[in-house]
């Protein structure tokens, strides 16, 4: 093996860093930018990621791999980047999983490596890649199979700690995302040539559009492409084009943002990174924002992403794209390398190569054609460039940064390779010829098709209103994208707004491309057993696949998930078509047949923050609150959430706690007389002449003969039988109905009775609305609520007779037009009374000033709950969904002679067996012991688990009528199991509690006092 | 997201509707003799087709109205969407 002296440096240009050109580029020289990258302090302008920074400062090394932990530098230079992944430390916040690439550099950016310790130039778990015949495909579900029990305690924690690129913090995210909803015409998916030309041509239409390109810098390849347009440069035009579609006011033109999923009905999501490239996001500017849009057509001009060569040691850092090569010196002014080997199969490693040479660096290209001749080739051969054809390279040399490599020259039938030597370089950047990105076509659920001239897929019939341009539809050269573009754009806004303006389209002068060459990965010399990647994320080697399929993995889908191939955070950008073409190639099929694995949103990884937005913490749902709300807050109210209703627990007095503070408001209304706002209740106003037959329909019970002025109470059924709700309602006038649900069913209940009186039974002539909100509600109860109901009405007559238990009156309270039900659901004397939202504060405070003398105190829902407990009301513990009136005891509300919703299934074997579970008391024996709410009652506190369940206990409270606690437990036979003895058992609590069965009805079980 | 035309307040996204199962289903007339068969029919049993699919959704944040919309389970392809009453 020979040395090959190519180290003949012309030494023209000047570098004001060690990588950095002294000219050129789009960056902004004049400013200076100072960041920190693992702790070091480094300098680069304004305009630069933070990879072209460090390429700049000739840092190549900036992570280790997934697997093994090799040494990773840059690959690409965009979204494809598989290596450069770092975490960001940025107004206080860490941001994992960001790629170099797409980091703009700002004053006092700080980042570090990932999947790395201690360090990333001494990284502990390399030794993975000595190890790495431990480490085959699969090795997961070979490796930790045995034993059984080291799972959980062994294998599962080291799996957990290793796996992941950076940590996400587990601390609350302070930065602001935002969602955002638009409308358009056209969304157009990239600004490369065919997004600028399509998007100029649909707005010059007057269609509304939404540009959106995924850099801060739009024209795409244009920015580093050699090719005129009109009588501009490629990039100049890219410029004016851009500037006119800002100024037009029905164009919405936008860069850090990327389209990154296609859904159903063309809507699409797009993540706009707003401040990620600021050191600081603003109080009220959003660090990202999610746009959701749905639009009438959509272009796809996602443009394409170069293919890797696979070779040895193709992963050391310092071996990257060509593209990459180009875009890092034309749009950074930054030279990968000074002494690069450029290895292509077609004519875009030229144009790397001629960049080279431009400024002063010689480069020498191995072309794997045993000859190509084009307009770019002779341009290359005119600047004296070294060029090999038939030529390879075999492997990369050198561990944290390559520092030469093993050529060798090929057969023509690509089998053999012969003359090795090892000359040397400082990169070697790839070209395996161009992938159209065809991922938003694939999830829009378009069809693909391979095309065999690119070798790649490309999309073909579409599903939704989508079409793809330029080179994601496999057009790679500009005459003919623009021509499209143009014609498409205008065609598909003529369609929808009717009017065209004609664009003249540029000419355009670019150089022809020869043929490439179908050759993408080099054979191994014989004796050697150099990793060839695919897979540049997640280490997945040619030999991990070929292994893969010796083991009988057929399925591209079942190898994807075998080998882990194209699975990590890039998706296989740069890896997927290498792949499915080696596959094809092991398995002698074409590629079209091995097919390619679905392509899945996001394309690109997207914040949870910014899929989450404004609706964190208390934000996540609306909050309600009543119209005495601000009462409660002055009076010391404890408040609980109820569904999205904030309703006081309880009023705290002094040191009280929750349980002392109930305590005292249940037995001040089993007392004297208590206050409770019920304004959360679901109310809905029924009207029309049919409404009783309806009411009849929907509740269990019968309701046509119901007199105006009286209330009733009733049960709804859903149609299986299970108990839906409960509540009162009001026959206000002949044809008016004032229905009450509970507070959380009232939005299903509303829901219910639209379905049957559009659906089922639209001949009624019934009109249901929800009036939750326009009535303001009170419960007075206890046994001077009588007294305090007379001194707030004293024109009305509401004595027993005047105004009976289920009545109903008008009033009119200090000028105020009031409701005034007697219902109760505490079990005590009490009445409802409902005014107008506006006036409930007003309503509450005269019951507060004239109830002192009666000692009114205010009860929140803790008493509300200790009261009907004792009482043995059911409430949503007991109407959980899974019982039927029986259970409830509610079984004397079903009507026998009339038909209601859910009553064909009540007949059902289950429901009516005699041992049917019903609601029961449950006492604790030593009556000092709480019985915790979902203990399970038993027989045998000590038989063998599982403990057969009898039943289980819903509601728990400290009865105040015989001061002991009292449960409500749904109970198998419960009919036949007062009296009994049985075992409460908690294992959450760890509690097991000697427990008798008795009446739910505890207090007052006839019911006097509500009638009294 | 589907996009979903309301009859009443034209094309809304899915957000706003409530979805109500197969719009195919009649429910037993009230007061008739059902057989048990029948019955679980009515209030268990669903076809789950592949394809064309009838199927009701409530514009619960719009005009409230309860729609049939007939919806390719297959595609999510919307062909058309009905009033309540309208004869299909």
């Amino acid at each position: 093996m020979k040395y090959l002296q190519h180290t003949k440096q012309t030494k023209i240009y000047k570098m004001s860093e060690n990588f950095r050109l002294d000219k050129g580029g789009l960056i902004n020289r004049n400013k200076k930018i100072s960041f920190k990258f693992n702790g070091k302090k480094y300098f680069g302008y304004e305009g630069d990621t933070l990879a072209s920074a460090l390429l700049a400062n000739g840092v190549h090394l900036v992570g280790r791999s997934f697997k093994y932990h090799r040494p990773r530098g840059f690959f690409g230079a965009g979204v494809d980047e598989p290596y450069a992944i770092v975490q960001m430390n940025r107004n206080n916040e860490v941001d994992p999983n960001v790629r170099a690439t797409e980091q703009e550099l700002f004053e006092g950016l700080e980042a570090k490596s990932v999947n790395c310790w201690p360090n990333v130039n001494f990284d502990i778990g390399a030794i993975n890649n000595f190890l790495n015949i431990f480490f085959p495909a699969g090795f997961y579900y070979k490796t930790f199979m045995w034993p059984k029990s080291f799972w959980y305690k062994i294998y599962e924690p080291i799996i957990r700690k290793a796996a992941g690129f950076g940590a996400a913090s587990i601390k609350h995210d302070k930065e602001r995302y935002e969602h955002k909803y638009e409308y358009c015409d056209l969304l157009i998916a990239g600004t490369g040539p065919s997004g600028l030309a399509s998007a100029y041509a649909a707005a010059k239409n007057g269609a509304k559009v939404i540009l959106a390109e995924d850099k801060s810098r739009y024209g795409g390849s244009l920015l580093t492409s050699e090719v005129t347009i009109g009588n501009q440069s490629g990039k100049e035009w890219a410029e004016q084009i851009i500037s006119e579609l800002k100024s037009m006011p029905n164009v919405i033109v936008k860069n850090r943002s990327q389209v990154f999923g296609y859904y159903d009905h063309n809507m699409l999501v797009m993540s706009e990174r707003v401040s990620d490239h600021l050191p600081k996001t603003d109080k009220y500017t959003p660090k990202q924002r999610l746009w959701y849009i749905r639009a009438e057509q959509v272009i796809i001009s996602s443009g394409s992403i170069e293919r890797p060569l696979v070779f040895g040691n193709n992963d050391a850092p310092g071996v990257m794209l060509s593209s990459a090569a180009k875009e890092y010196l034309k749009i950074y002014g930054v030279l990968v390398g000074k002494n690069p080997i450029v290895f292509t199969n077609n004519d875009s490693g030229y144009e790397t190569a001629i960049e080279f040479k431009k400024n002063g660096v010689d480069p020498i290209i191995l072309d794997t054609r045993k000859d190509a001749n084009s307009e770019i080739i002779k341009e290359a051969k005119e600047l004296n460039i070294n060029i090999k054809f038939s030529y390879v390279v075999v492997a990369a040399k050198g561990y944290k940064k390559v520092n030469s490599a093993d050529i060798a020259k090929i057969s023509d039938d690509k089998k053999v390779i012969s003359n090795i030597e090892n000359i040397k370089c400082d990169c070697i950047c790839v070209s395996g010829f161009w992938t159209p990105t065809i991922h938003l076509a694939s999830q829009s659920g378009s069809k693909t098709k391979f095309n065999e001239e690119i070798d790649a897929f490309v999309p073909s019939i579409s599903k939704q209103k989508e079409t793809t341009l330029g080179s994601a539809n496999g057009v790679f050269t500009l005459e003919e994208t623009l021509k499209t573009s143009f014609e498409k754009g205008s065609e598909l806004s003529k369609q929808i707004t009717n009017k065209e303006n004609k664009i003249s389209i540029p000419t355009v002068v670019e150089k022809k491309s020869s043929k490439h060459d179908k050759f993408w990965c080099v054979p191994l010399p014989e004796g050697k057993n150099y990793k060839r990647f695919l897979d540049f994320q997640n280490d997945v080697a040619v030999s991990d696949i070929q292994l893969a399929l010796r083991e009988g993995y057929r399925s591209i889908e079942h190898v994807k998930r075998y080998t882990t191939l194209g699975m990590a955070t890039d998706q296989g950008k740069t890896s997927n078509l290498n792949g499915l073409q080696l596959v094809s190639e092991v398995e002698n099929k074409v590629v079209p047949q091995v097919g390619h694995t679905t392509f899945r949103p996001p394309y690109t990884p997207v914040s949870i923050g910014a899929i989450v937005g404004r609706e964190v913490g208390k934000h996540s749902k609306p909050t309600r609150k009543s119209p005495m709300h601000h009462w409660h807050e002055k009076n010391n109210a404890v408040f609980v959430d109820a569904g999205v209703w904030l309703r006081p627990r309880y009023y705290k007095r002094g040191n009280e706690n929750l349980f002392e503070a109930s305590k005292r408001e249940a037995k001040n209304v089993r007392q004297n007389v208590g206050v409770c706002d019920v304004t959360t209740l679901g109310k809905i106003d029924i009207k029309g002449p049919d409404s009783a037959e309806f009411l009849n329909r929907v509740y269990t019970n019968a309701w046509l003969k119901l007199p105006v002025g009286k209330a009733r109470y009733g049960v709804m059924l859903r149609e299986d039988g299970i108990v839906m709700d409960d509540g009162t309602t009001t026959r206000i006038s002949d044809n008016h109905y004032h229905m009450t649900t509970t507070t959380a069913q009232a939005a299903n209940v509303l829901s219910h009775l639209e379905y049957y009186l559009q659906l089922v039974w639209p001949e009624l002539n019934v009109n249901v609305v929800s009036s939750t909100e326009q009535w303001a509600g009170a419960a007075i109860a206890g046994p001077k609520s009588r007294e305090v109901l007379q001194k707030l009405f004293p024109d009305l007559n509401v004595s027993n007779e005047g105004l009976p238990f289920m009545g109903y009156m008008e009033g009119n309270l200090f000028g105020v037009n009031a409701k005034i039900f007697r219902i109760s659901f505490s079990g005590e004397l009490a009445y409802e009374v409902n005014v107008e939202s506006d006036n409930g504060n007003y309503m509450w405070e005269k019951i507060i000033e004239i109830g002192k003398e009666f000692n009114i105190q205010p009860y929140g829902t803790e008493a509300l709950s200790t009261l009907r407990i004792e009482m043995g009301h059911v409430a949503g513990s007991e109407l959980d969904g899974r019982t039927i009136p029986y259970d409830n005891s509610l079984e004397g509300l079903v009507s026998k002679k009339k038909d209601f919703i859910g009553k064909r299934s009540l007949s059902k074997t289950a429901y009516i067996a005699p041992d049917r579970q019903k609601i029961v008391g449950v006492v604790p024996i030593d009556k000092k012991t709480s019985i915790p709410e979902g203990s399970y009652l038993v027989k045998d506190a000590k038989a063998k688990l599982p403990n057969p369940k009898l039943g289980h206990v819903s509601a728990s409270c400290w009865s105040v009528e015989y001061d002991n606690p009292f449960s409500l437990a749904i109970l198998k036979d419960g009919k036949n199991m007062i009296g009994k003895k049985l075992f409460a058992m908690s294992p959450l609590k760890n509690k097991v509690i000697p427990v008798e069965i008795v009446s739910s009805h505890y207090v007052d079980p006839k019911g006097e006092r509500v009638r009294s | 997201m589907l996009h979903i035309k309301c009859p009443y307040c034209g094309l809304r996204p899915q957000t706003e509707f409530s979805y109500g199962g197969d719009a195919t289903v009649k429910r037993p007339e009230l007061n008739k003799e059902v057989s048990d068969q029948d019955w679980d029919n009515f209030v268990y049993l669903r076809k789950s087709p592949r394809g064309k699919h009838l199927e009701l959704w409530q514009h619960i944040s719009g005009c409230r109205q309860w729609i049939k919309v007939e919806r390719d389970t297959l595609t999510h392809e919307i062909s058309t969407t009905y009033k309540a009453n309208e004869n299909i």
